[in-house]
């Protein structure tokens, strides 16, 4: 026994001193906000979304694209199909061959994707000093803490303190990896004209974008959170019922009920 | 093995059918009313099932994600998005593929630290617990191809990082690994054959859990105690005491699962595989899935050459030991039977065995966590003294217990203590 309780306290000791380990100097933490979609109740907030697609529409989509996003898919923020035709309508698209073969382009419809602000990603980087902003579809997933972090990284820019060297055309930014982003910073106070007075303060802008970004990732997380309620309800009330069912049927055993006179 | 019954349908079709094909007698005689099976089996003993469960679900939720998916480098990400975002309830299958392995991994990992518990790999049982091991390791090559299909960053580095593993074999590593990459990067023909291979594996695996089923019918179920079935009193029919037993247990295990398939769908996945892959920006930390952790913890741990003292000769160099090593790790496992020699298999009536087990337990979570750490500070020395225990655990403190260890009296027959030992 004396043995066993050796090994215990050097494996106690080696667990215990693992958590003095040194933390690997990083970006700062993202600031935690709070997001409605969070939870297993959370849903989207669809003013906060539709304002999102607007700031989306006039400044990310200047840079930025959105490949897996539908025209279509606004129907699910709360947009008629007149107003989802409408947006796809405002910009123009390669529409295949013409009779003689030449390529013709023509207007979006609902069932297009959000057409690409760049034509590959040669030009992307040589419009943006070499940097190529990613597609945005799927980046609040593709970050840890994907909506803190994107929201952070918004806000995140400033005076570069001293002692810190920013490279030529990049910015400093406490949020990003390496301190140094290559994206100006996108969003400021005033930057877009809400239709429904929202206070278009740089931090609204952001929480709505955000929030807009979180919808485009996980477009049927409503869905998700209501099925997903329903599934898990009844799969606690089936092991309610069958755990009553197992102590019944088990109740002959539990009294030492011989099934077998002779094995 | 309990003597065969054959069943006698009263329905005159069925019992025509029955003569010429037994099939109501094999299911009767498995997993049936004619089944006796131990009395005292506790909820440790509901994971083959659930592992059997998740085997099934992986199956059926698999093929109806290669309807819509595309084993191409070019199209495989974006076909897997289209299944998510426009094919109806796709994000509810995919999502549950997804999780699906993980639930498969905890499932299959409770089922054999149970075996080690309760010496469910001791006689007469050695060559069902190896063909459990048998399907481990097939597992452990579909999860991780699996992994590869969607072909995100995660997916490619992981790819990269355990194929390059390959080449530390002396002599033919370099062949073997242009083999598994069908070229000489991990590219389109890697894809294609990680796909082919991850639809084909798990049909393997269900030959091998049929074989795993029979040969737990040839040597019955083992049981809590450890002891063997003495007389009828000591058993009772599969079916209906442990066909609603396993019941429960779905419904609890699906409760779970369907908790993180619906409301934390990404808790096991890496926000990396969410960006495609791109062999021209590697990932800041290349972490495999939780599963493989405390494999990839001691093939980490050896940094070190082994060679011949005060020379420069190096017999074997760092990163084949590490490589054996990991492998070691579960093939060591085939030999337990022989290892542990203790005539007593149930860890209740070993005092020492029963806490050297919990160190075990902790070992292979403090490995866990090394697995998904940067090697730095204190984390390579830990991996280091995890991966040691782990063989002094199996290769000398099992042989040693199973020799000088004072095992504890036996019960005289599962049916006696039944009642009183319901602690």
């Amino acid at each position: 026994m004396k043995f066993v309780k050796t090994i215990a306290i050097a494996l106690t000791a080696v667990v215990g001193m693992s958590g003095t380990a040194l933390a690997a100097e990083g970006p700062e933490h993202p600031m935690q906000m709070e997001w409605s979609f969070e939870g297993p109740f959370g849903q989207f907030d669809l003013p906060s979304v539709q304002r999102g697609w607007q700031v989306f529409r006039e400044v990310c989509a200047n840079c930025h694209s959105l490949k897996y996003f539908h025209f279509r898919n606004l129907s699910a923020i709360g947009y008629e199909p007149d107003m989802i035709k409408a947006f796809a309508a405002e910009y123009t698209v390669p529409g295949g061959v013409d009779d003689s073969g030449d390529p013709v382009t023509r207007p979006g419809r609902p069932a297009d994707a959000i057409p690409a602000p760049f034509a590959n990603e040669q030009a992307a980087r040589a419009a943006n000093g070499g940097a190529l902003p990613p597609d945005l579809s799927l980046i609040v997933k593709a970050r840890e803490d994907g909506p803190n972090y994107v929201y952070s990284i918004l806000n995140g820019y400033g005076e570069t303190p001293a002692g810190v060297s920013i490279p030529d055309g990049k910015h400093f930014n406490k949020y990003f990896k390496g301190d140094a982003i290559s994206m100006p910073q996108p969003l400021s106070d005033g930057m877009v004209d809400y239709q429904d007075g929202t206070p278009n303060t740089q931090e609204q802008l952001s929480k709505d974008v955000v929030n807009f970004l979180s919808f485009v990732a996980d477009p049927h997380l409503p869905a998700r959170h209501r099925i997903g309620l329903g599934v898990v309800g009844f799969l606690v009330i089936w092991a309610f019922v069958l755990y009553r069912s197992m102590k019944k049927l088990w109740k002959p055993v539990k009294e030492g009920k011989n099934f077998y006179e002779d094995a | 093995m309990a003597e065969w019954k054959a069943a006698k349908p009263q329905n005159k079709a069925l019992a025509w059918f029955e003569e010429r094909l037994p099939i109501i007698s094999l299911v009767n005689n498995v997993v049936g009313k004619d089944t006796p099976t131990p009395r005292n089996l506790n909820y440790w003993w509901n994971f083959g099932s659930l592992a059997g469960l998740m085997l099934v679900l992986q199956i059926v939720t698999g093929i109806v994600l290669v309807m819509h998916y595309t084993p191409n480098t070019a199209m495989a990400f974006d076909s897997i998005e289209h299944f998510v975002r426009d094919v109806n309830y796709g994000y509810i299958i995919r999502t549950m593929h997804a999780n699906g392995a993980s639930f498969f991994f905890i499932a299959v990992y409770i089922h054999i630290f149970r075996g080690l518990y309760y010496g469910s790999y001791k006689a007469p049982r050695e060559v069902l617990w190896m063909l459990g091991l048998v399907i481990l390791l097939l597992m452990m090559a579909t999860a991780f191809m699996g992994y590869v299909l969607p072909w995100g960053q995660m997916s490619f580095w992981g790819a990269t990082v355990i194929t390059s593993l390959f080449s530390a074999i002396p002599v033919v590593g370099k062949s073997i690994v242009t083999l598994l990459w069908g070229g000489f990067s991990v590219d389109n023909p890697t894809l294609n054959r990680f796909f082919s291979l991850h639809y084909l594996l798990p049909f393997v695996i269900t030959g091998v859990v049929i074989l795993h089923i029979w040969a737990k019918k040839v040597s019955d179920s083992g049981n809590p105690l450890g002891i063997d079935v003495k007389s009828g009193a000591d058993q009772i029919p599969f079916h209906p005491y442990y066909t609603v037993k396993d019941g429960f247990g779905v419904a609890v295990f699906l409760a779970i699962f369907m908790t993180f398939v619906f409301f934390m769908p990404d808790a096991f996945g890496a926000a990396d595989n969410f960006i495609p892959a791109n062999p021209m920006s590697t990932p800041d930390s290349i972490v495999p899935e939780w599963y493989f952790l405390p494999f990839y913890a001691i093939l980490r741990s050896i940094t070190f050459n082994i060679g011949i003292p005060f020379t420069d000769i190096v017999l074997i160099p760092a990163k084949l030991l590490g490589v054996i090593a990991m492998f070691a790790s579960i093939l060591l496992l085939f030999f337990l039977p022989w290892l542990d020699s203790c005539k007593v298999r149930s860890a209740k009536f070993r005092p020492v065995y029963s806490k050297m087990f919990w160190f075990l337990v902790v070992d292979v979570f403090v490995l866990g966590y090394v697995g998904s750490q940067h090697p730095e500070g204190i984390v390579p020395m830990l991996g280091l003294i995890g991966t040691a225990y782990y063989f002094f655990h199996f290769l000398v403190l099992m042989p040693y217990l199973a020799r000088k260890e004072k095992t504890l009296p036996l019960p005289e027959s599962i049916a006696n203590p039944v009642i009183k030992a319901a602690e």
